[in-house]
């Protein structure tokens, strides 16, 4: 059942998003980054852990995910160490994907060269 | 019935069908991924035995390498531009505007070009989610007091 409601979750935020950028001026960056901060503001509502128990890899590939775990990691960084915490927080559940972004682009940047 | 009549009709009629298409594509494509990466974290954990949360994290780095590498490879902007948002959603587009903006700016140098356009497109992804996470965790203390 995961697998089917990862595809329908997945889908419908593409979905949503392909009508964003094909009905409004909106450039394909603004449409990543709102959707980053709805991850966020779906996280604060306690909406976003019920999606990821529903549709598993449906709902944690999507760019979302991203502002859920900066948000979760803000809340567990307050609960064990305060205000301090919540500096130190956020970026520990979402950097691995910086961090992961970051070392691949370069590495790969060493032996690829742009096609034109 | 005129040319510039027309021309009218085959433009009030041509967007359409192009949005109805690409809505069906972005679902599909999105899909696709949600259920291969939803495949990739159930087979991780059941291979090295380890936490649904940490089968993610590993998935993510998978999604990220394997994009980059497409992206390195060339062939990665063909399928952004027919998938468009069913790979700009997910993971995949994350990656590829770092992996693609490092390649392209790498021969402007090191520092001017490579380091100070790494993050120029995934830079406001989280720029305004590390904003919108403090602000809201901060909601979240002062309603719990």
């Amino acid at each position: 059942m995961t697998f089917i409601w990862a595809f329908i979750v997945a889908g419908l935020f593409c979905l949503v998003a392909q009508l964003i950028l094909d009905n409004t001026k909106l450039t394909p960056g603004h449409v990543t980054s709102m959707f980053t901060v709805l991850g966020a503001i779906l996280g604060f509502l306690g909406i976003y852990d019920k999606l990821i128990k529903l549709a598993g890899g449906g709902a944690s590939t999507i760019i979302s995910n991203f502002g859920y775990l900066l948000y979760k990691g803000g809340i567990e960084g307050y609960q064990s160490k305060g205000i301090l915490g919540i500096f130190t927080g956020i970026l520990t559940n979402g950097g691995a994907a910086i961090v992961g972004a970051v070392i691949f682009a370069v590495v790969l940047t060493i032996f690829f060269e742009p096609k034109d | 019935m005129n040319k510039d009549e027309y021309q009218k009709l085959v433009k009030k009629h041509e967007p359409q069908e192009n949005k109805t298409q690409n809505a069906l594509f972005a679902f599909l494509t999105g899909g696709m991924i949600g259920f291969l990466v939803e495949g990739i974290i159930q087979l991780l954990m059941g291979i090295l035995n380890i936490s649904r949360v940490d089968a993610s994290t590993w998935t993510c780095l998978i999604v990220i390498f394997v994009s980059s590498l497409f992206t390195a490879l060339g062939f990665f902007d063909n399928w952004m531009c027919k998938a468009k948002a069913g790979l700009l959603l997910p993971t995949t587009g994350f990656a590829h505007s770092v992996s693609s903006s490092a390649l392209d700016y790498k021969k402007e140098g090191l520092v001017t070009g490579l380091g100070s356009n790494f993050f120029k497109l995934a830079g406001s992804v989280i720029l305004y989610g590390i904003v919108s996470a403090f602000i809201l965790v901060i909601v979240k203390v002062m309603i719990n007091g």
